[in-house]
Order: C-alpha cells, then structure tokens, then sequence
C-alpha cells in the first residue's frame, strides 16, 4: 500500500475532528491536523500498534505568506515495524505557536530548534528552543518568503 | 555563544571546557561545550551551524539542475550519495525512471561513495585513538577510489555526476575493467584492516562498552544508518523501500547488538564488504543502452545534435538558461547514504525551482544523539563518541 495511506483510513475513522484535510501526490499520503490535536494525535501514531510510528524522521516548516495561516508545520513519521513513512502537517499564525513534538521523540529536540532558527515559528513545550544553525545574535529567519537571498 | 548544559545535582563543582571547533578529532567545525567533574563528562552541548551554507534558501533561487553542484557539497566524502539522492527525489516528482544502465552506473557511485566514505571514517576515527598505521593504510586505497571518482566524473570531490534523468555520461569499458580490479583488490585489503583492528586489545578496550545506544534510542534520536544498525535495528533504505534497482541485488545487512562504539566499527567494515558484492554483482550484470532517458524537455541534447540541428540547440538553451518545469505537487525521497537516510522533502509549485527544498540530514540527527551517549563518559571516549558516529559537518549545518 503506498505510503500513509493506511495511517490516514484510520485517523480519518478514530479523529475525524482533527483532520482538516488529506492528500497525496506520487504515491505519497499526507494529512492536515488542527493545532490542538497535533500532540495528542500524533501521541496516538507513536503508540497505536496499528500505526507504531517510532521514529520522527524529520521536523520542518514550509512558508505561505499569502495564506492566512502562513506557517505549515510538516512533519515526517517512519515505523520501522510496518516500513511506512506519513507526512503530518499543521497550520499555524506567522510565529505559532504549535505544540512541540518533544515529548514523544527526541528526535524533535534539534529538528524544531532548526525550524524556529529558519521561520522563526515557537514550538510550544519545547526545553531548549534557541537558534541552532544560524548565529546566536543574528535576527533574521532565513527561510521565510519575505527574506531575499541577496541583500543588495 | 553561551552553551547550555543541565548540571546534575551530584556533580556540584564542574569545569567547563571547550572542545572544538578546530580540533582535529571533531572532523571538521563541530564545538562540543563539555562539563567535567574530573575526568567525567556530566554534560555535553553540540554547537554546530559553522558550515551553515543556507542550502535550503539557495535551493528555491536557484533551478532543479542547478542545484545538483550543491548536494556535491554537503556530505563531501560521499558527493556521488547525495547527487543520486537529489536526481532521485527531482525523477519522483516529475513521474519519471531512467534506463536500467543508468540504475547501475548509479548503484556503483553510490556504493563506491560509501565505500570511500568508510575509508576515511575507519582511517580517521582509529587515527583519534591513537592507531595511526590505520590511516596510511585506508587514505592509499581512498586515493585508489578518488582515481576511479575522478576517472569517470572529471573531479574527486566535485562529482555532480547525476542529472535529473541520467548520468552526464556513460561510463566507459576501461573505466569498469578497472573498477573491476578495485572491486577484487578490496576484501584482501578489508581483512588488512580487520587484522589491525578487530581483534587488538587496545582499540577493544577503547570501543568496547563505550557510547552505548540502546535501540529504542537511537529510534527516538533520529538516528540512521550504520550508527542505528549496531544498535540492532535493521533498517536500511535499500532494503526497506529499494530503489535504483536494489532489490535486485543480493546483499546482508550488517546488524549490531551492542550499540557501542565497536559495534559500530564491525557494522561500518561489513558494510564495505556488501558494497564490494554489490558493486561485484552490478559490474557482472550491467546492461547495455542508454544512460539518461530521451525526452529533450529534461535533459540535456547530446552536444553533436546541439551544434547541427535547430531544435536540439533550442532545447539545451531552454534547459541552460531557464531550466525545466516540474509540476505541482510534494515528494520526499530518502536514500541510504553512508551516514545514513539522506531526505530531500520537494514542495513544488509548479515552475522552474522549488518552492521549498528541505533536506533531511542523517548526519545531524545522528550528531544529535552525541551528548546522551558521552554523559557518564570520560574525555577521551568523547573523540571515539565522535569518530563512531561520522559527522560531516558539511551535511550536519548545510
């Protein structure tokens, strides 16, 4: 079955509050959360014998200045007992805040010190969250839209 | 840069010592901040971004094509992984495959990257504990594969050897006679290795027992690659979601049991034996044909056609100065590359760039694990924490 998909028949069964949106592209299964769920939810995926995602691959943001709910957390989740990968995103205001996936993997530690380091979004909950990759005095988010790649 | 380290309560009087980030066992500019209650390490703080290049930001100014030179410069003892990575990621999004030469020509680079990428590690990484006979010893047949590298890309470092829907160019008869005598010469030369090694008591005592990861740890870290194998968890990309034709090799996947820092050591060695079979078996079966699919919209017209026919030289002007359109849509794609699961995370808009580009590091998840595993440590198995795990800090910062 391709990626996410089984994930995603059974969070639309036992959260169907909590989705505002599917999708898939080349084979590759996403799901949209609302902010209050994020924790809880993915709580479940990590723990659920169904999903047993074990392993947060991957923390990051995706810009869309346009949209009124400009930052997109998206998130990648692997189980190694049923080598399945699914995409989890949120929607939240330009500096958040969303919930921090820290207290299910440690994993989200460093990954979301580097997604508030380039988008500049607060991971609420998290222990540590200073910048990581960029300077420490630097004041700029690198990643955001509004932010060219060269100052002339 | 202010560190921060949690001090145990039972450890009242620390010192705080820098390591890095110039310092030859930290592989390049990584800054370890460790707390010290004598000889033990009771906190450890990984300052890194020193190499930070912005990738990601450069990614979305700049076209598919063009951004394959970078991917050469993240994890740069291994570029020929992580061009494959990108040209893979770049296929999966347009809905495209490349000609079964091409799989293979890219099965050898990715297996001549991983075995050139161990060399340094074992060489390096045992040079830190003081075995410094290991190094001249894997740096000569580094040199061997940095020939083969050259040979068939025109650069040791700078590959850039893939594009998206092939190769640059096929690879030509005397260069695969010779990758041939590479692939034959190599486990004679890996048992060399083991008898200095494996069974010598000093660099027992110094691995052994040592930077402990326990596998649902190194699950909960991120961790891939070689440094989770030895924690036991058997998951290798090539194997779980096989590309470029790995399913139809026949290859082990070397586990460990331990999670320590020697685990690591057996598990890294035994991953370069599997890649001589794998690149023995691509050389016994490489098929003849094209190496990068015919559609001039993608890739590249061959040069003769660009300076005799219109259309060809239309194409590669189009391709050159404007790039090709990806559709909209968002893959992420992860390979095994030495260090472990390199991901490219493609958001498109449709257009010529991408709209995001997030590359997904293995190195800097498995760098992520390092101050639980030296707290407890003394000093000095910090240098063997470092080694074991393989950093570059090219793919760690980006």
């Amino acid at each position: 079955m391709a990626d996410g998909a089984a994930a995603i028949l059974l969070l639309k069964a036992r959260f169907p509050e909590a989705l505002i949106e599917t999708g898939s592209f080349r084979d590759q299964h996403w799901a949209v959360l609302r902010g209050a769920s994020w924790l809880p939810v993915a709580r479940w995926l990590r723990d659920d014998p169904q999903t047993a995602y074990a392993v947060l691959l991957d923390v990051t943001a995706v810009h869309w200045p346009h949209r009124p709910e400009p930052m997109e957390i998206v998130v990648h989740l692997y189980s190694p007992s049923r080598n399945d990968t699914l995409r989890l995103k949120t929607r939240t205001t330009d500096k958040g805040p969303v919930a921090s996936l820290t207290p299910l993997w440690r994993s989200a530690d460093w990954n979301e010190r580097e997604a508030f380091d380039m988008f500049g979004v607060v991971f609420e909950g998290h222990p540590d969250l200073r910048r990581i990759l960029m300077p420490e005095d630097y004041t700029d988010f690198p990643l955001r839209k509004e932010l060219p790649l060269f100052r002339g | 840069m202010p560190a921060q380290i949690e001090v145990s309560p039972d450890h009242p009087e620390t010192l705080t010592i820098n390591m890095g980030p110039s310092h030859p066992a930290t592989h390049g500019v990584l800054r370890c901040v460790l707390q010290l209650d004598g000889e033990t390490v009771v906190g450890c703080d990984s300052v890194i971004g020193y190499l930070h290049r912005g990738m990601e930001k450069i990614a979305e100014n700049r076209t598919y094509l063009q951004f394959i030179p970078y991917t050469d410069r993240m994890d740069y003892l291994s570029p020929l992984a992580a061009n494959v990575g990108f040209a893979l990621a770049v296929e999966r999004l347009l809905g495209i495959e490349v000609p079964p030469r091409c799989e293979v020509l890219r099965v050898m680079c990715a297996e001549l990257a991983r075995i050139g990428s161990h060399l340094v590690w074992l060489g390096t990484s045992a040079l830190d504990l003081g075995a410094a006979t290991m190094f001249f010893h894997t740096f000569k047949d580094r040199e061997w594969h940095y020939d083969l590298v050259e040979d068939l890309t025109g650069a040791r470092l700078t590959t850039s050897y893939t594009r998206v829907g092939g190769v640059v160019h096929d690879a030509t008869p005397d260069w695969l006679k010779r990758l041939r005598e590479f692939a034959d010469a190599m486990p004679g030369r890996i048992d060399d290795y083991e008898g200095l090694l494996t069974k010598n008591t000093i660099w027992l005592k110094r691995t052994q027992g040592v930077g402990k990861l326990t596998a649902a740890d190194a699950l909960s870290f991120g961790v891939t690659g070689p440094v989770l194998r030895a924690s036991g968890v058997s998951y290798d990309i090539r194997k779980a979601k096989p590309y470029s034709g790995y399913q139809n090799y026949d290859f082990a996947v070397p586990v460990g049991t331990e999670g320590d820092v020697y685990d690591r050591y057996l598990v890294r060695v035994e991953e370069m034996r599997q890649s001589v079979r794998i690149l023995d078996q691509a050389l016994k079966n490489i098929p003849d044909g094209p190496v990068n699919i015919d559609d001039p919209k993608i890739f590249l017209p061959p040069k003769k056609k660009v300076l005799t026919s219109m259309e060809e030289l239309i194409h590669q002007f189009m391709i050159v100065t404007e790039g090709f359109e990806c559709p909209p849509g968002e893959v992420y794609v992860a390979t095994e590359v030495p260090k472990g699961e390199l991901g490219f995370y493609i958001v498109s808009e449709g257009g010529k760039s991408p709209y995001r580009c997030r590359i997904r590091s293995s190195a800097f998840n498995n760098l992520s694990s390092l101050a639980h595993q030296v707290r407890g440590e003394l000093v000095a198995d910090v240098v063997a924490c470092i080694g074991s795990i393989d950093p570059v800090m090219g793919e760690v910062d980006r």
